[in-house]
This record gives structure tokens, sequence and C-alpha cells, in this order.
């Protein structure tokens, strides 16, 4: 790889508009993996449309790459439209939840402070541990690890990233619209998924 | 109705007329029935699923229809794997039809269960599982909808056994024209097709390269026009091979590793490089680096994701070239370019005087590979489909073979599959019935699939079979002996009597060893009713040239 790559590298959110079908993550992953493409978050989520699900990635790489990486995704049969975009055009979220034992938080009360300090709230309370939670960049919510370390922390664990685009009107419309100019034979059903309790014996 | 018989009915409906496959127990209902519908459904029992496969790519390159193949689950299915790949990466519209064990056995390890979804992802443009017979019909029709719009391609469905046992209340079969998320063709930008003509219209030594998507496209007509307005000289892929006649004016030759001198050379030399359903693939580019870098590039694709992916281009035309090429061919301006004309010229006399003529007409005492097709060439004056394998064989007869009309040039380009022509060329024949049809293949890759004589002995179909016999996996030799310092590790072949084998399965054959006996042999095998297997013993160590060596810029294409 030229140096000039590496330094044009930096993170890019893919934002791609699917259908909801079985196997579609496989083969958006494919395209990752073929190329040795390392996926640094992966979201996935229904969206405000119905039966429209909408994937967040965040890779590492030039324009260049990223640019011809959304184009092979939107090639997928089932993919409606791909974006992508740096970190300075999305607005970003990640999630992190941080379990830490109860009887420190009531016995020390800085621990409660700095917790407010960094934002985190409390969603559950138990005899035994406390889970709260943070939301924010990589760097906020990394901050509260090491703020916990010393007084305990069980256990960490941080969702994937979610992204909204700050320039975009949104795609709403924008299917509203193609749906309006072509319209959608109703979506397959796969109705055995339904009922799979009575099929599987697994 | 069950599904399996769903499944025949939607075939039926979208004007299905041939079957390649194989059964199995996955798949028995199905095949049940089918032996209902052996009026309306010709069904052709192959040898191995991997010549099912490539049989009906043969027969969807040939005809232009859509080819359809059945397999059994799990080493059935899996046997496609091959001709999926193939199929992909040289855009042949396919539906495959697999059988798969009941819906409650997924995942359980049952006998004969593979996971066939997963496994062909990456080398189909679509798949999808059917676990419920309701599910057939509409299943069916995005299969064919998405294997022959657009860019064409493989597809897969999988049904499970109770899918095609059930019973189900199916509505009139509704073909798909649309989905949702799938746009097939892009829309055509008039702002672009006019900076396009105004390059063009501008360009001292513009130059066309064609590949197989003015086929795909059934463009042939609107190409044949665009090229003989503007007066561009035009150079073809290996799957573009005769979407125009070998002989017109403006046709300069192959491009590519084993391509002609002038094509390669002067790709470096134009100021406008107009490339036209094709994808410039690394044995048509050479080093990237050093491809084309003078020339202001337009390229016209039906597939976005083709534009820039290799060679940034100046301007995109994105559209199916059947409508995108007449509305350029309105723009330009009707030249000749003289003298841009003459270079290819020359050229051309360079190679013809280094390589070409010993080739065709040699003065050894051995035969050569180039003077069989030469030969062929005179007989079937081009009017023969040719279904080549993979090796020099190859290379020599898309260089040589005189080709005066389209869908004559069948072969394995992008995955460059051994074993594909004999199969191949069974189901071209099926395609194309009216044309003669003959397989030009080597002593290698002949061995691979020589197993689907007993479906030519079984159908009867007539096919004519050259083995072009260099007793060596050539173009591995060849390879070895340019690069490796002739360490010729593991390329000396052996065959067995291909004469002899080929009576056993009831075909009649005969061997040429003498330069004497090729025309009046040839002949004989062309004349001769039904398939014929022609054995050629050809030189041993002859190389191909000319040659871009691998990491070598096109113009450094070498002529020895
Ligand atoms: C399935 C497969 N395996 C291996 C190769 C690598 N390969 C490319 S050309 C070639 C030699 C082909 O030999 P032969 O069929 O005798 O044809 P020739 O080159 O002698 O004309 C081989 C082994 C291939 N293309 N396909």
């Amino acid at each position: 790889m030229s140096q000039q790559a590496s330094i044009d590298r930096q993170e890019y959110n893919i934002t791609a508009y699917t259908e909801n079908q079985v196997g579609l993550l496989n083969r958006i992953a494919i395209i990752f993996s073929r190329r040795k493409i390392n996926i640094e978050s992966l979201n996935v989520s229904p969206s405000e449309i119905e039966g429209i699900h909408r994937f967040n990635i965040v890779i590492n790489e030039t324009e260049e790459v990223v640019g011809k990486l959304a184009r092979q995704i939107e090639k997928q049969i089932e993919v409606l439209k791909v974006y992508y975009n740096t970190n300075a055009d999305v607005i970003w979220q990640e999630m992190a939840l941080y379990k830490v034992p109860t009887d420190v938080i009531a016995e020390k009360a800085i621990v409660e402070r700095l917790l407010r300090e960094n934002g985190a709230r409390a969603v559950v309370i138990r005899k035994d541990y406390t889970v709260f939670e943070t939301t924010g960049h990589r760097e906020e919510t990394d901050n509260l690890i090491r703020v916990l370390q010393p007084y305990g922390l069980i256990e960490f664990v941080r969702s994937a990233r979610i992204a909204i685009i700050k320039a975009s009107d949104g795609f709403n419309s924008k299917l509203r619209e193609f749906e309006r100019r072509e319209p959608s034979t109703e979506p397959a059903e796969n109705e055995y998924l339904n009922s799979r309790d009575k099929v599987f014996t697994m | 109705m069950t599904g399996a018989v769903a499944t025949l009915q939607a075939l039926l409906a979208e004007g299905v007329d041939t079957i390649f496959g194989y059964p199995g127990g996955a798949i028995i209902p199905i095949y049940d029935a089918l032996y209902d519908f052996k009026e309306q459904l010709n069904h052709v029992l192959v040898r191995h699923e991997q010549g099912g496969i490539h049989a009906a790519q043969g027969y969807a390159r040939s005809s232009g229809k859509v080819g359809v193949v059945f397999a059994t689950s799990g080493p059935g299915a899996t046997n496609l794997v091959t001709g999926l790949a193939d199929a992909l990466i040289d855009s042949t519209p396919l539906v495959c039809i697999t059988g798969q064990v009941f819906a409650h056995l997924l995942g359980t390890d049952a006998f004969q269960e593979t996971d066939i979804i997963n496994i062909t992802t990456p080398i189909t443009k679509w798949n999808y599982q059917v676990t419920n017979a309701e599910e057939i019909p509409e299943a069916l029709a995005k299969a064919f909808y998405i294997a022959r719009s657009g860019r064409p391609g493989p597809v897969l469905i999988d049904i499970t056994k109770n899918a095609q046992q059930q019973k189900h209340d199916f509505a009139p079969y509704v073909p798909c024209t649309h989905i949702r998320s799938y746009r097939p063709v892009p829309i055509v930008r008039p702002e672009y097709i006019r900076e396009a003509a105004a390059i063009i219209n501008q360009a001292k030594r513009p130059f066309v390269l064609w590949g197989q998507g003015v086929i795909l496209g059934k463009a042939e007509q609107e190409f044949k026009a665009f090229i003989e307005k503007s007066g561009i000289p035009a150079a073809w892929t290996i799957l573009g091979a005769g979407a125009l006649p070998t002989d017109h004016p403006l046709n300069v030759g192959m491009l590519g590793m084993h391509g002609n001198y002038g094509p390669n050379v002067l790709t470096n030399e134009c100021d406008v490089l107009i490339a036209i359903g094709m994808r410039f693939d690394d044995r048509v580019t050479g080093r990237l680096d050093k491809y084309a870098k003078q020339a202001k590039v337009i390229h016209l694709d039906i597939d976005p994701t083709e534009i820039d992916k290799n060679v940034a281009t100046t301007v995109p035309v994105w559209g199916d070239c059947k409508e995108t090429l007449p509305l350029l061919t309105a723009l330009v301006d009707a030249k000749l370019h003289p003298e841009w004309h003459e270079r290819f010229r020359v050229h051309m006399e360079q190679e013809v005087d280094a390589v070409i003529r010993e080739e065709l007409f040699p003065t050894s005492e051995e035969m050569t590979m180039g003077e069989v097709i030469q030969q062929l060439n005179e007989l079937t004056e081009g009017e023969a489909v040719i279904v080549t394998d993979v090796g020099q064989h190859q290379m020599v007869a898309c260089r040589y073979a005189k080709l005066n009309k389209t869908r004559s040039n069948i072969t394995s380009g992008g995955l460059g599959t051994m074993g594909f022509a004999l199969p191949a060329a069974i189901g071209a024949k099926f395609g194309t019935p009216h044309r003669p049809v003959v397989a030009i293949i080597g002593d290698g890759g002949v061995q691979m699939t020589i197993q689907e004589l007993g479906t030519i002995m079984q159908t009867g179909v007539d096919v004519k079979i050259i083995i072009l016999n260099n007793r060596f996996l050539g173009m591995v030799r060849q390879w070895q002996e340019l690069f490796n310092d002739r360490r010729y590790s593991f390329v000396d072949i052996a065959s067995p009597d291909y004469v002899t084998v080929a009576s056993g399965y009831g075909i009649s054959g005969k061997r040429v060893e003498a330069r004497a006996e090729l025309k009046q042999s040839l002949q004989q095998m062309l004349e001769h009713p039904g398939s014929f297997l022609l054995e050629v013993m050809v030189s041993k160590e002859n190389n191909i040239f000319p040659m871009v060596p691998q990491g070598c810029s096109v113009a450094e294409i070498r002529l020895r």
C-alpha cells in the first residue's frame, strides 16, 4: 500500500437502505471481506420506512475505496440506496453500558459525581450492582471506563455506531418519490419464517 | 398443484424449452413432475452438474436466452460452484434450481444438506431459498427477471423438499417486471452523451474497445453504425469477439495479453479511448498505472460499478448501449481517420511477419494450432459457433477464428475455466440447433469434463470436437518456459486414445498426425452427420505470441 493511501484513510460512515431479507447481511459483509477490509462498526436496524432496513457501517479507508464499495453495495439486488460520509458530515453516537458494584457507588459519593460529570445515567440499580449508560463519541465513552476502572468496573459493553447524515433531507422523501414513480409489487413475505417454531425442531 | 408442478409451470411461462440437469433425493419431486412435462420441456441429462451448468452457459450464450439448470442438494449443488463463478464474471444469464432438504432439517447437518445459499452468495447475482410452496412463483419470476435484466448473471433458487411436495392453489403466474430495490438499467444522462460526442469530434486518434456488453445488449447494429459513421478503429476483448465480423475494415483485432500488436501498442497512443460494454479486466489492461494515461476515456456501461473501477473515466455514459450508442452516433461527425488507421495497418504487417504467417502457414514440419483454425475458417467461412476451452488453443482460436456472426465465440473469459468447452458446446448446439458448433479443446481441458461425451451419446446432439493435442498443459508450460527457466513442473500430461474413447461412446472420430490429412479430415468432420471427434497432433512446444508479460504495460507487448 502506498504511503499516500494510508495518509488519506479516514473513518467513513456508510449508510445503506435495504429490503429486509435473510442473507443480505452476508452479501454485504462479503463485499468487505473479499477485499480484506475490516469493518470497524456495523449496525442494522429498521428504518423509518416499513420494510426497509438501514445499515450503518464504519470503515477506515480512502475515499476512492469507499466510493467503489458503496457502489458495489448498491448494486446488490435488495439494496435501495447507499450513501457514504466522513465523520464531519454526520452526527453520530455510540451507546455504552457500565456495570459497577452498588456498594462502591453508595459509599463513595465521588463516583456518582464522576458519573454525573460524564453524563451517565443509571439504568438499573440492584443491591449487588448498578448499570450506567452513556451515549457519545468513542473518546467520551472510553473516558468513563478509565474513570470507573479503579472503582471495580465489572463489565462494559459498547454498541455499534449509529449516524445521521447532516446535509441530507433524508431518504424518506426520496423513497416515497421512488415508489410513486415506479411502484413496487408487495415485497415477498416469507411466511415460513413467521411460523418457524412449528417447523424447527432444534 | 404441488410446488414442483408450480416450478415447471413457471419455467414454461418464462419460455424455457431446455433444462440441463441431474436428479437426486432432494429434487425428486421436481423430477417426478417433469415426467409429465416431457413434451414441453426438454431435459438433458448430463454426466456431472459442472457439465450441466457449463451446458446451460453455452445455451445462454449461443441463444441469448436464460440457461436453466436442475441439481440436487449437497454434492449436486456444490458441483455448480465453478459454473456459477464463471457465469457471474462473464455475465451469463442462468437460473439454477437446486433441491434442498426438508425445511425442518435445515441447519441440522442432515443427509446431503449444504448451505448452498451461503456458499453461492459471492458467485450469484442473486439467490434465494424457498421453504414454502407459496413462494415459488414469485421467487422464480424474480429469478428470471434478475438473471436476464440489466447486466445479466446467474441466479440460484434453492427449494426445500417440503416446498416441492406441498400442495397449494397457485394464482396465475405473473412475470416480474419490477423490484423496488433493483434498478437494472441506469438512467441515461443526455449531458454526458453530449460531452462524449464533443470529445470524440475533437479527437485526432480515437480508439474503440468493445466487449460483450455489445452482444448482451443486442446492440451489434447500433455499434456498427456508430463506428462506421465515426470511422474509429475498434478492437475487442475475447468476450466481445464476433459482435462485429472479423473482416470488417474497422475491426483492428484483439486486445490484451495475447491480443494483436497494434491495438495494444496504440492504446497508449490514442487521444480518446471509447470503451463500450467492457470492464477493463487486467488481462486486457496489463499494468494499470501505465495504461492509456494520455487518453481521455469515455466508458459506456450498463453497470455503474464498472465505471471508474479500474480505469478513471473522463465521461461516464451509463446505460444500455443499445440505447446510448444511437444517441451518440447522432451527435458524432462522420470521419475516416485515414492516417490513424494506417498506424494499425503497419503494426499488423509487423505482426504478420513476426508471428501470424508462420502460425497460420507454417514452414515447420509440425502442425500448429493456428493452421488448424485457418483451415477450419476456410471450410466454415465464419458461419460456425466456436466454443473454446482454456489455454493456448483458446488464445489461438480467439485470435484467428473467423466470425461472421454475433454469438459465435463462446469461451470462459473471466474465470478461465478448463473443462468448459465440451459441455458448453453441447449447450450451444441446443441453443442454436441450426448452426454448426465446433468445440476447440486442449488435451488437458478435455480430460476435465470428458464424461460429457456420455451426454452427446445419449442425446445425439451434433457437436464437432477438435482436440489440439500438444501433449502438454501448454499454456502453463509456456509460462514455465518464459518465466521459470523451463522448469516444466507437472505440465507433461498423458492422454488416452481419444478416438477409442469416443468410439466407446458411439461417437465417430479420427486422429490426424500429418498436415497432408488435415484439411480433408476437417471436412470429413464437418460433413459427418452427428458428432465427431478430431484429434490433431500439434507442435509440442509452440508459444502464443504476441504477449504482454504480466506486470507490463500493454505497449510493452512482445512479438517474440
Ligand atoms: C480448472 C482449471 N485448472 C487449472 C487451470 C490453469 N491452466 C490454465 S491454462 C492450463 C493449461 C491448459 O492445457 P491444455 O488444456 O492442454 O491446453 P493448451 O494450453 O495446451 O492449449 C492450465 C492448467 C485452469 N485455467 N482451469
